[in-house]
């Protein structure tokens, strides 16, 4: 049986990056199958490349950790030629020293790490091979950056956190994590959306409601943002749940 | 004015649903809507309508229903068994329903998922571009006894009752599917093995997905250690930890670990929706061009269902009303004259 992958021979794209259809009217773009920092980087940088392009037919254009996404409007143009404007796009930049663009907007986001509010922080540092304050010292001050909005309605992968911070998902799965936990595991942090069972270890606990259904935007972060964390006592986080503000006490910078 | 529709008696998996929400991926929001669309196309069909518009999805129970105002009804999609004041009515067809009445639907016969749509449309207020209640999402909740919809003007309602022979989607069948991202991480004999199998619609599903049954070994994908997780999509046939095939469904998740063979076609989404617990099923693998080819015989959908349907010629012998009836042109019953 013959099955038909690339939408087009590698030597049409750039290294191993690949073009490849996902579903009747999708493209992704993939820059690597596992989670590399490179990747991650390309897939940024790529984003940022065909949001400015002037790519016609197109419904969204998405990131995620390693790949991005063309939704094409199929009664408007064809797959083919969505994928060689796509390759064009990818041609003549080495992606794996490519580097996203800087933030446009930083997010600090009020964070209680440990205790009631981050059950996890201890076990997940020992396997980081830190002490809970190094950990919270550690991803309070590395600049995060909103990888990929997904899997629940607005809920973002932030990323990339240093080396010692790729750990694996949990044996069995947690049971429940609160909406506003923050997890971790590859690298990266989830906040979630919603009360969630998850492999990732909760090391944290926002005040900060990603998904805002009756609100405009409904979900405020954008794929590209930066983010910071910034600790608070469990105290003070029980107090920003209480207050109901779906902010959660968090700020947004606009930087042109 | 507008008036309402009531829900006296709701089976336990009663929602409002549309096409979805399409282009939401960006914030993490899977398309939703109507797990067997085509259904809503034949309820435009039957009504006359120019477009698809949100109607009530019951998953296998109907429940009971009376309208404030005169309106045309629509019943798609899985058939049930459903009477208007305790006499029979068919299925896939359009009919009036007038206040006072009481339009009962119990059990599907077949399939999973029938819809109740109303000419004038069910008009809660749509959020993020839609009506469609997304569960998973937390947008709008399931329907329960004693709700009551708003519900928009039928300006049609001299327009008679329609009916439409509709495909059988209601017990399994081949599904057709393209190759995707991630198709190459299961070896030839693989997937020629997938492709030879006949599944069952296991027990375990919902609006986001469906797992199948097969006798045999697992179908094991040669996936690198870290696999990084990516963007997933209603109709993607996903490999377990486990190696069981899961069919994504409307309100699936946007980004998802696990590997996957391919991308069920849009066409074919609600033979999947609809194949009943222990339904036989099959896979069967196009090419782009293919499934390019069959979509663009999709492009006039709603123009070929009206086409399609024909005036609903019911038996005289089922009518309790016969004489309400204005049975050649000029005479009837009088009736008419004093309302």
């Amino acid at each position: 049986m013959s099955v038909e992958y690339a939408l087009l021979p590698p030597s049409a794209g750039p290294q191993d990056v690949q073009i490849l259809p996902l579903g009747q009217d999708g493209i992704l773009v993939r820059f690597a199958l596992r989670a590399e920092p490179w990747a991650t980087s390309a897939a940024q940088a790529f984003y940022d490349t065909a949001r400015a392009a002037p790519l016609p037919h197109l419904h969204e254009i998405v990131p995620s950790l390693t790949s991005v996404l063309f939704r094409f409007d199929a009664t408007k143009t064809t797959r083919a030629e969505c994928a060689r404007q796509i390759a064009e796009l990818l041609s003549g930049r080495d992606w794996h020293t490519a580097m996203p663009q800087p933030a446009t907007r930083i997010w600090r986001i009020p964070a209680a790490f440990g205790g009631e509010h981050g059950p996890d922080l201890e076990a997940a540092s020992k396997l980081a091979g830190l002490s809970p304050e190094a950990a919270i010292e550690m991803i309070t001050t590395t600049p995060l950056r909103v990888l990929a909005i997904g899997f629940a309605p607005g809920q973002p992968y932030l990323g990339l956190l240093p080396k010692p911070w790729d750990l694996p998902r949990m044996q069995s799965l947690n049971p429940q994590v609160p909406k506003g936990a923050i997890a971790v595991a590859v690298r990266q942090l989830v906040l979630f959306s919603n009360a969630s069972p998850t492999g990732w270890r909760q090391i944290a606990r926002t005040a900060f409601a990603p998904f805002r259904p009756d609100a405009e935007p409904a979900v405020p972060l954008r794929a590209g943002d930066a983010l910071q964390l910034v600790p608070v006592s469990g105290d003070d986080l029980t107090g920003l749940l209480a207050s109901g503000d779906p902010a959660g006490g968090a700020i947004c910078e606009t930087r042109e | 004015m507008s008036g309402q529709i009531f829900i006296h008696k709701a089976g336990p998996g009663l929602s409002v649903q549309d096409l979805g929400r399409l282009g939401q991926t960006h914030i993490g929001l899977s398309r939703g809507g109507a797990a067997d669309r085509l259904a809503l196309y034949e309820a435009a069909a039957l009504l006359g309508l120019s477009v698809p518009i949100a109607a009530i999805e019951m998953a296998a129970m109907g429940g009971d229903f009376e309208v404030t105002q005169p309106s045309r009804i629509a019943l798609t999609g899985a058939p049930m068994r459903a009477s208007i004041d305790a006499h029979p009515v068919a299925w896939s067809a359009s009919h009036l329903l007038q206040p006072g009445q009481i339009l009962r639907i119990g059990a599907a016969t077949a399939g999973v998922f029938g819809y109740l749509t109303c000419a004038g449309g069910i008009e809660v207020p749509p959020k993020l571009g839609s009506r469609a209640t997304h569960l998973s999402a937390g947008l709008g909740a399931a329907l329960t006894a004693g709700a009551r919809l708003p519900l928009g003007v039928d300006n049609a309602l001299e327009k008679g009752a329609r009916v439409l022979r509709c495909d059988n989607r209601f017990e399994g069948g081949t599904l057709r599917y393209i190759s995707g991202p991630q198709t190459e991480l299961f070896d030839a004999t693989t997937r020629a093995r997938f492709d030879q199998t006949c599944f069952t619609r296991s027990p375990s599903g919902n609006r986001q997905g469906v797992a199948l049954d097969f006798e045999g070994t697992a179908f094991a994908a040669q996936a690198p250690k870290g696999l990084a997780s990516d963007f997933i999509q209603e109709g993607d046939i996903q490999m377990t930890g486990a190696g069981h095939p899961f069919v994504l469904l409307a309100e699936c998740q946007t980004i998802g670990g696990y590997p996957r063979i391919g991308t069920v076609l849009d066409c074919d989404i609600p033979k999947i929706a609809q194949a009943p617990v222990g339904a036989r099923l099959r896979f069967a693998h196009v090419t782009l061009a293919e499934a390019d080819r069959i979509a663009a015989t999709q492009e006039n959908l709603l123009q070929n269902l009206r086409r399609q349907s024909t005036d609903l010629i019911r038996d005289p012998r089922m009518i309790p009303d016969l004489l309400a009836y204005q049975l050649i042109s000029g005479v009837t019953a009088g009736r008419d004259l004093e309302e």
